[in-house]
């Protein structure tokens, strides 16, 4: 038998959901705008699925259910931090319970760009109360492992500006203008989110990572971590073929 | 620990609570009508009725997508929405706001669908602590002669369908009915309800009303509260102040 690690809910379990059926394996990239976390992923995919294992991967915004709604409602002026820690709260919800729960049960890797933890560092970062979201996030799935792609501000500018070359609205934080041009405001806004998530690193165990290094190196740092999670032994026992809805 | 966050600003939040066919639509519309015309700015919100929302509610429940736990986060982003954009800023400003159902709707729905207690309350702390808080108590069967009698087909949600309480359409609103029902029974004490017996006329509930809000509020609604001077005139423009007809 391979060696079962039973995933938990945070605080609150869902309706339905026998936690003992989860089969597969859940990780998390987290870490600020910009910072790299797609390029990880694609090739952290790559790289399982050539080990042979069936890889979900999911991210914010994304859910059937609330991720048209969401980037309808960014579109617009008036969309208020707590409706907006709701909206994603909601949109990750959906995810959890039709795709991510589903895939664990089948047996998949499942790898996410950015878990509550963004949500919860938004919220922060706007100033609402970290206990609140920490409660209604609650019934989120402990993750066997938690990945900070960690940097600071001046790293995060230079990526944008020679990458895209713009500062993104919702990135600079202008919603609350936390600066006099989105400049000023992202600098101000993306140090609050850091300072956020690096407060999460202990109590909800993120390994950290410098996400200063070249992709390869982040990528073997990553590769490191992850094979201490015996996903190469896991699923030989029973080859999961059922396909899993995206 | 405080349910919602205290009412410190000029303006008075009146919210009315109650099952499907209790009546209290009728009544939080005769009493802000009532308000109006002594002069008082009055505005109106009703559940799930944000723009920024709706059109993913009207799909998740078209679709049947909705969970449990879903339905519940996005009636609180709804309301979250109305929250901030709408609620809030008028409360500040020192309008009256009636709400036809407030987070107390969620606290006896999303339970009776199966959401904790405590979860859902914490999920709608940043809501303001209404003023008043009216309670339409109904028994069930006069509730369901009312809805059943007049009405369009019930809808999947509403009639707790996702729950599988019985296949019958009519059967499962009347089971899911009852156990929001005793969900609001139970909260009365907890959240300090005025409870309107729903089986009056309307015309002596509306009294029942109006001698609470004048009991509890009369004195506090002379000082602060948006009124328009006797005349009528404001500026030449007196509807500016009539927040929302």
């Amino acid at each position: 038998m391979a060696i079962r690690n039973p995933l938990q809910f945070y605080r609150e379990p869902l309706p339905g959901v026998d936690t003992a059926e989860l089969q597969g394996k859940l990780i998390v990239i987290e870490g600020p705008d910009a910072v790299g976390r797609s390029t990880q992923i694609a090739l952290l995919r790559q790289w399982l699925e050539q080990e042979g294992h069936a890889v979900l991967d999911t991210g914010m915004a994304r859910s059937a259910l609330a991720g048209k709604g969401i980037q309808m409602a960014k579109q617009g002026n008036t969309l208020g931090p707590i409706t907006m820690t709701l909206f994603y709260t909601t949109d990750f919800a959906d995810r959890l319970e039709n795709e991510i729960i589903p895939a664990l049960r089948a047996g998949f890797v499942v790898l996410i760009d950015r878990y509550i933890f963004s949500i919860m560092a938004r919220a922060v970062a706007r100033g609402e109360d970290r206990r609140w979201i920490e409660q209604v996030a609650g019934f989120a799935l402990v993750p066997h492992a938690v990945y900070y792609l960690r940097t600071d501000v001046e790293h995060l500018v230079s990526r944008v500006v020679l990458g895209r070359g713009a500062f993104d609205y919702w990135e600079s934080g202008m919603d609350l203008r936390f600066g006099p041009d989105m400049y000023e405001s992202f600098v101000k806004y993306q140090a609050r989110l850091i300072r956020a998530l690096d407060s999460m690193v202990e109590p909800y165990g993120f390994a950290v990572i410098d996400a200063g290094q070249p992709i390869e190196r982040i990528f073997r740092e990553l590769q490191r971590h992850m094979s201490r999670l015996r996903l190469m032994r896991a699923p030989r026992r029973k080859p999961a073929l059922q396909k899993v809805k995206a | 620990m405080h349910l919602f966050v205290p009412n410190r600003y000029r303006g008075k939040l009146i919210v009315v609570e109650g099952i499907d066919g209790s009546g209290k639509s009728t009544q939080i519309s005769l009493l802000s009508h009532w308000l109006r015309s002594q002069g008082y700015a009055v505005a109106f919100s009703e559940w799930n009725s944000s723009p920024l929302v709706r059109q993913t509610t009207r799909r998740g429940k078209k679709k049947e997508m909705f969970t449990p736990t879903t339905f519940s986060l996005i009636h609180a982003t709804d309301f979250a929405d109305r929250m901030e954009s709408y609620i809030l800023p008028l409360v500040k400003s020192g309008a009256i706001v009636c709400a036809d159902r407030y987070a107390y709707t969620a606290f006896a729905r999303d339970v009776a669908r199966g959401v904790s207690r405590r979860w859902v309350r914490n999920l709608y702390r940043f809501a303001i602590h209404p003023n008043l808080s009216f309670y339409f108590r109904v028994p069930l069967d006069v509730a369901l002669g009312r809805i059943l009698g007049g009405r369009d087909a019930l809808k999947y949600y509403e009639a707790g369908m996702d729950l599988g309480l019985a296949r019958d359409v009519e059967e499962s609103f009347r089971i899911f009915q009852g156990r929001i029902l005793d969900e609001y029974e139970a909260m009365i004490r907890e959240v300090g309800f005025h409870v309107i017996d729903a089986t009056l006329s309307i015309e002596e509930q509306q009294r029942n009303m109006r001698d609470i809000v004048i009991q509890e509020l009369g004195e506090s609604l002379k000082n602060g509260i948006l009124h328009l001077p006797a005349g009528g005139e404001f500026n030449g423009h007196p509807k500016s102040i009539a927040v929302l007809s």
